[in-house]
């Protein structure tokens, strides 16, 4: 900021101004300290994000056992990765197969698994995404690079109530030879909600 | 309510923007907007429920213009408000004199040493908090069972999206029993009832424009599913 290197400060914008103003009242009435704003902030900014559901999507292509206990009951599989707590109470992973599409969206709001795919990104919680995936997936794949033959099912899952939901991507063929740690690199975040299919493995080299 | 929240199925709103390398937050009024309301929450100034419908309670024209932070923003403004936790006179005062004397706010004290809060907080957001309740209840419906949704329109919060109302589905799986937002929203009790992963044909939903084999799938609340035949 300006302001810090002695020069007038920029003016803030509304929102800034409301935001600093709702925080110094709520520090003064000790609902809010600084440590307790920047601990939260550290959590989802460095802590939290979406290579924690790279980490249960590759152990799930190598380990045939930990993929049953995942798609069978989901939130005591990825805990057993060390991944869980808020919004991701209730997970439900969905499996992409060679003849199912698995897409997750939040037409009401905005809800997301963060334990495992962090906070959303902003076109996930905005009006194009949440109003047209339910009526028009295969436009809205198109537009993410996605060509999806009409033979292929596509589930949308709505998540309207407190289940938070995973797309379990198809593991790319010519990976066989590839370890978990080389496998995390290819499942992005979009190819676990379901607008991108995980990379091929030529794509990182 | 049927609030511009509730956009399911709405045409025209243009295309999907994706940004590459998105960071987590855009902006550092972002950061403090999404700690306050973890703190908020946290400390029981009010519920998921209540937060969700204070921002379905937007001006629509705000809604639309506004991010994503900025609904919450307005959403906790509005709640603590409300709530009697803070004044508007004294939040709209203390906007005047950030935006006027921005230097005399931004140095708060140094906390001494870690706070309680901060502590809980983090707890919090790495052990969650589930609103299922453990209660022995007898489901209406089992999987395989079909049903139709009630045509209802509430006034106030609900979970359940305009364009599903009135559509036949088949109960998929029973995830149990969840406190009712549409009442827990308004003060009126948390009146927990199962939940329904339930599977509709897109046809069902959309007609013969979508494609045959595809479905959506919603979790809804048994209040808000008939028998059907």
């Amino acid at each position: 900021m300006s302001s810090e290197h002695g020069h007038h400060p920029a003016p803030l914008s509304d929102v800034e101004a409301r935001t600093r103003a709702l925080e110094s009242i709520l520090l003064e009435k000790g609902l809010l300290t600084p440590d307790a704003v920047d601990k939260v902030i550290a959590v989802y900014e460095r802590d939290i994000g979406p290579l924690n559901g790279a980490r249960v999507v590759a152990r799930a292509w190598v380990d045939s056992e930990y993929k049953k206990r995942l798609l069978t009951d989901a939130t005591p599989a990825i805990a057993e990765l060390g991944f869980g707590g808020r919004q991701g109470e209730h997970m439900v992973v969905v499996e992409n197969t060679p003849t199912i599409h698995n897409i997750i969206v939040c037409t009401l709001c905005s809800c997301y698994p963060w334990p495992v795919l962090g906070l959303p990104p902003v076109w996930y919680k905005s009006p194009p995404y949440r109003s047209r995936v339910v009526i028009e997936p295969r436009k809205v794949l198109q537009e993410f690079g996605l060509r999806l033959d009409e033979a292929i099912e596509i589930r949308v899952w709505d998540s309207s109530a407190e289940i938070r939901y995973m797309v379990l991507p198809e593991r790319p063929a010519g990976t066989e030879g590839m370890t978990e740690e080389e496998l995390v690199k290819l499942v992005t975040r979009d190819s676990m909600i379901g607008v991108a299919k995980a990379k091929m493995p030529d794509a990182h080299v | 309510m049927n609030g511009i929240h509730d956009m399911g199925g709405m045409q025209g709103a243009g295309p999907i923007a994706p940004e590459n390398d998105e960071p987590v937050f855009h902006e550092r009024w972002e950061k403090k907007v999404f700690a306050m309301q973890i703190a908020a929450s946290g400390q029981g100034l009010y519920s998921g429920a209540e937060f969700r419908h204070a921002i379905e309670r937007m001006n629509w024209i705000h809604y639309l213009e506004s991010s994503y932070y900025e609904h919450w923003l307005t959403a906790i403004e509005t709640l603590l408000s409300e709530k009697g936790i803070i004044s508007r006179e004294e939040l709209e005062a203390r906007v005047k004199q950030v935006k006027e004397h921005p230097e005399a706010i931004t140095n708060f004290p140094p906390s001494n040493g870690p706070s309680q809060l901060a502590g809980r907080l983090e707890k919090m957001v790495r052990q969650g908090g589930s609103t299922r309740r453990e209660i022995a209840t007898a489901p209406r419906f089992k999987p395989g069972d079909k049903i139709v949704v009630r045509n209802i329109h509430p006034g106030g919060h609900t979970r359940l999206p305009r364009y599903i109302r009135g559509k036949r589905g088949v109960i998929e799986k029973d995830h149990g029993v969840f406190i009712l937002p549409d009442t827990n929203a308004h003060g009126r009790g948390k009146n927990p009832e199962s939940v329904y992963t339930v599977r509709f044909d897109a046809r069902e939903v959309w007609g013969e424009q979508v494609a045959v084999r595809d479905s959506i799938y919603l979790d809804l609340w048994e209040s808000y599913l008939e028998p059907a035949s």
